[in-house]
């Protein structure tokens, strides 16, 4: 290995950091912290839809829901950011037009990252052309794995620039990483080229996101905050379903990040169903009983 | 090393833990009914002391008497080692090993069934979190009966060619910090082995005990195979020299412990002692930072410190000492403390007044000392005995807090530059229950561990139990194991 990183990361042992998670998800939030909760996870998500029959019709359903989540009764906030393909970029920022919501798109040839770089940059550069204000770039997993670390890094650095004013997040597919000092060390490296956030996964992967995996992440940035100043953002994305979990996620980044990670400038979720059962919650928590999913708008 | 760089850099930036998200109160109301006052449990039955005298247990949480206890007498004591004796030659001792089995098989599954309701009663009488009483105390409980009922009509396998016997009517005197789990320790070895048992709980912890018993009758346990009788250490001391004991087993303090070698020294009484301990964690420069962090803070504020393998004295290599401690501080900072009974607490109350004297002394003596209090900032619920977590920088092998069992939240942090220094410095004891070794090299992991003389050790990990290990101590932490086939040989004697 040539390449040295200006803050070196410590190993990950990791039978300690799934024990770390786990305890996490011992932690019981009730009434207001669970309403707090709830609402904060629905101003975290990213709502996604990433599939080759995604169209503008579907799109437009994705924005509307959004924009307002839940009848204004609720207090429901709206969502993070819409993420699509860069194709549908120009119709989700028109659809989102006034709601204050980025679009954000996927970009770099997502999901496998295995183009030239310069079509990597030219799909950057279009999507932040059509009004993505945020990129969500992947890796090259192949290269990492190679050990080439410096094409890794300069890769990150070139679509950084690619971005300009947009917001680069970082992709990398921890499932094909494997390791959890591959995660620490990926997260050192990207945050390094110039990574605004760092994210778990496609979502085309298994496993996607988990509470673990997320927990390296949150400690890389929470440390780099502390020899730097400077605050990196973190999103799980793919495989987080229930608002359970989604809370979980956030008893971590409290616990271990603290109070200045709760916003959703610093840490987001990537999710398609989440949205759902954490309506169902947020009802329930109003309502004083579960209402029939058949209530809820899926779209 | 790989945080030199950060060395001697002022790094201004710091985290806030403070309202976001705060945390709502998460009681557990799984509801439970402390009796008035609780009974001896002799032969089967729960009776009334001969002496008539009933003592209080407090609730550290409030520091308030919740309930009253039996005061055993000498008729009491002599009632319950007869009837021990009388079961021994009667009913369990002569019962098939796998008829004992089933006993020990169906008082595991009750104790399933029940755990709820005992971790509530453990955590109301003892002060421990409900997330520890639940989440370790109960399901090793119940492991610990599951895994003996096994051994039961096995043990000629356990001890090949020897034909094991069960010696009689054993003595088992255990302590406050984990009682229903120090019970299950010593009563499912001593029944599988065919032993009858009168235990003697800790004075400020009898409660759980006495709702075994119920658990027992419930099990049709034959009488006598388990007495229990209450009181304080007069008690204990009574017991431990009657007559017509065959076996003492006592976990407690070394001082007490000591006591009892001396009691029982030219008797025919079998003993074994597991006593206190100062156990070292070892944290290398090269080890995996947060989770030895993790390792650190649950090595010595599990259970309030109330551990005798707690890890209470942190040796740290020299190149990542300040990194370690600025990591150590800021976890030290989100750990709460408060309601035991609370889900989200982390520390609960400190288990009696007197124990709360004694820390709070040695903290005063690190003072003193010398050494440098970080303290964490929570606030302390108005009742009750409650001690802030805490641990001391700057201290030195011959500080009291460095020598001292302090059997409470408080760890002494220290430095070693070598692997040779490590290993004598965490030798610089007259303990050697447990120690923790932290590193992300393995075969460094094997060297060091050959070398310390401690009964258990653990590598990237701390507190790690199973009732098929055998836990135990060298030195003044004690002699005998329990747990594991190394366990049942405290319980068996040659055919």
């Amino acid at each position: 290995m040539n390449f040295s990183l200006q803050h070196p990361v410590p190993p990950v042992d990791q039978v300690g950091v799934e024990a770390r998670a786990a305890f996490f998800t011992k932690r019981s939030l009730k009434n207001d912290a669970k309403r707090a909760g709830l609402r904060l996870a629905v101003s975290m998500m990213d709502l996604t839809t990433l599939e080759g029959a995604d169209t503008k019709g579907k799109v437009s359903q994705l924005c509307r829901k959004a924009r307002q989540p839940m009848p204004a009764r609720y207090g429901c906030p709206p969502c993070g950011a819409v993420c699509v393909y860069p194709n549908l970029v120009a119709h989700a920022v028109k659809e989102l037009e006034g709601s204050g919501i980025p679009v954000a798109s996927v970009a770099t040839g997502f999901p496998s990252g295995q183009y030239p770089l310069e079509l990597r940059l030219a799909d950057t550069r279009h999507a932040v052309g059509e009004g993505a204000s945020e990129i969500d770039m992947v890796v090259s997993r192949g290269a990492f794995l190679e050990g080439d670390f410096v094409r890794v890094f300069d890769e990150i650095a070139a679509v950084k620039e690619a971005c300009g004013e947009a917001h680069l997040k970082v992709i990398f597919e921890t499932g094909e990483l494997q390791t959890y000092d591959h995660v620490r060390f990926v997260s050192q490296l990207a945050i390094e080229a110039g990574a605004d956030f760092i994210k778990t996964s496609t979502g085309k992967v298994a496993p996607a996101a988990t509470l673990a995996v997320t927990l390296v992440m949150v400690e890389t940035v929470r440390d780099y905050f502390l020899a730097t100043g400077r605050r990196i953002g973190v999103k799980p994305a793919g495989g987080i379903r229930t608002a359970k979990e989604a809370l979980q996620y956030l008893v971590m980044v409290k616990e271990t990040a603290g109070d200045d990670w709760l916003t959703p400038d610093l840490f987001r979720f990537g999710a398609s169903s989440l949205l759902l059962d954490v309506e169902m919650q947020i009802a329930r928590m109003e309502e004083g009983r579960y209402q029939n999913a058949e209530y809820f708008a899926k779209g | 090393m790989f945080w030199n760089e950060m060395k001697g850099k002022k790094t201004t930036p710091d985290l806030t833990f403070a309202a976001a998200l705060d945390y709502a109160p998460s009681p557990e109301t799984f509801p439970v009914t402390l009796k008035k006052r609780y009974e001896l449990f002799i032969d089967g039955k729960f009776v009334a002391p001969k002496t008539g005298k009933y003592f209080a247990s407090v609730n550290p949480a409030t520091g308030k008497r919740h309930t009253l206890i039996a005061e055993a007498g000498k008729a009491d004591l002599d009632a319950a080692v007869k009837s021990a004796r009388r079961a021994f030659e009667k009913t369990w001792g002569p019962m098939a090993p796998s008829e004992r089995g089933k006993y020990l098989f169906r008082i595991a599954r009750l104790l399933q069934e029940k755990a709820r309701e005992l971790a509530v009663l453990e955590t109301m009488d003892g002060g421990k979190p409900i997330r520890e009483s639940r989440d370790f105390d109960l399901p090793l409980v119940a492991a610990h009966f599951f895994h003996h009922a096994g051994w039961a009509d096995k043990l000629d396998y356990a001890f090949p060619g020897r034909k094991p016997a069960p010696i009689g009517v054993t003595a088992q005197v255990i302590p406050w910090n984990f009682p229903l789990l120090m019970a299950a320790w010593k009563i499912a070895p001593a029944l599988a082995c065919g032993n009858t048992v009168v235990l003697k709980p800790a004075e400020t912890t009898s409660v759980t005990a006495l709702h075994l018993a119920e658990i027992f009758q419930e099990a049709g346990l034959p009488p006598g195979a388990v007495n229990i009788i209450t009181g304080a250490g007069e008690t204990g001391t009574a017991l431990v020299a009657h007559p017509g004991i065959d076996k003492v087993a006592f976990t407690g303090s070394t001082e007490v412990g000591k006591r009892i070698a001396a009691a029982v020294a030219g008797t025919k009484k079998r003993l074994t002692l597991e006593l206190g301990g100062k156990a070292a964690n070892l944290v290398f420069a090269d080890a995996p930072l947060d989770e030895a962090v993790e390792g650190v803070i649950n090595g010595i504020y599990f259970n309030q410190g109330h551990v005798c393998c707690a890890g209470s004295r942190l040796l740290v290599q020299e190149a990542i000492h300040d990194e370690f401690i600025a990591r150590l501080g800021r976890r030290l900072r989100t750990l709460r403390v408060g309601d035991p009974l609370d889900k989200n607490t982390d520390v609960g109350a400190i288990n009696s007044k007197e124990q709360l004297g004694r820390i709070t002394s040695l903290i005063g003596s690190g003072i003193e000392e010398g050494a440098e209090l970080h303290e964490s900032s929570c606030a302390l619920p108005g009742e009750g005995y409650w001690c802030r977590p805490c641990f001391f920088t700057g201290v030195t092998p011959a500080h009291r807090i460095a020598r001292e069992e302090i059997f409470g939240p408080v760890l002494s942090v220290m430095t070693f530059r070598t692997p040779s220094e490590a290993v004598q410095k965490a030798n610089d004891t007259c303990y050697g229950l447990s120690a923790g070794i932290w590193t992300d090299k393995g075969s460094r992991i094997f060297k060091i561990a050959s070398q310390l003389k401690a009964g258990v050790i653990w590598a990237n990990t701390y507190n790690q139990f199973d009732p098929a290990s055998p836990f135990g101590g060298y030195k003044e932490s004690g002699f005998g194991r329990e747990g594991g086939r190394q366990g049942l040989a405290a319980y068996v004697k040659p055919g």
